[in-house]
């Protein structure tokens, strides 16, 4: 079962530098929150941006992880 | 149905459909919180779409996510394009943006509440046989 800790850097060992928050919403280890902020995002849609998250996580999200909900922002959003 | 008429089934819904909402359960009885949400919204704008009930059959999410290349539930397309999952949608719809998308008035108050639906879902169940 995949802590919030494990997700947290899983994105940041593939997203270098990226500020990476994730919360278990449920506690069960399968309903997560992420919110990360990257330079990385700049330029890319939303959809691209939610993608390369889900990409860290391949198959597992929808399987073990069942959901995985995303805020994406790029430093420069001020938020 | 074997998977390829499912997967036809499925390109056609996006292409006939100019707004194609593929969630778990429908409008009416959403069978998810994300999957309301993202219906809900939908339903705030008064907009007209189609929606397909990806949970009778296993291999509906798993063409779907073939597909798009997106892996959760549920999945918004308009004019053929993915939008995007329930983050996508909720953040779309309270910036304005998704009733720009789809041509509706945005609400004063964007805010999801029981409002009907405007257009009966799509039934695939009586296709699998």
């Amino acid at each position: 079962m995949p802590t919030a800790n494990d997700l947290k850097e899983r994105i940041e060992q593939a997203l270098p530098g990226a500020r990476v928050e994730v919360e278990d919403l449920t506690g069960g280890g399968d309903h997560f929150r992420a919110e990360v902020v990257s330079e990385r995002f700049s330029g890319l849609s939303r959809i691209q941006q939610h993608k390369l998250i889900y990409d860290v996580f391949g198959g597992e999200v929808g399987g073990p992880i069942h959901a995985l909900s995303i805020k994406t922002s790029t430093p420069g959003d001020g938020r | 149905m074997t998977n390829e008429e499912i997967r036809s089934f499925i390109d056609n819904a996006i292409r006939e459909n100019r707004v194609m909402l593929f969630m778990k359960g429908t409008p009416h009885q959403p069978a998810c919180g994300f999957s309301a949400r993202a219906s809900g919204a939908l339903n705030a704008l008064g907009v007209q779409y189609a929606a397909l009930d990806i949970l009778p059959d296993p291999r509906i999410r798993q063409e779907l996510s073939a597909v798009s290349g997106w892996p959760t539930i549920p999945q918004l397309f308009v004019d053929g394009e993915l939008v995007g999952g329930s983050d996508i949608v909720m953040e779309m719809f309270e910036s304005g943006e998704l009733a720009e998308l789809v041509g509706a008035e945005q609400p004063e108050a964007p805010e999801v509440e029981e409002q009907q639906p405007q257009k009966r879902p799509l039934g695939l169940e009586n296709r699998l046989g």
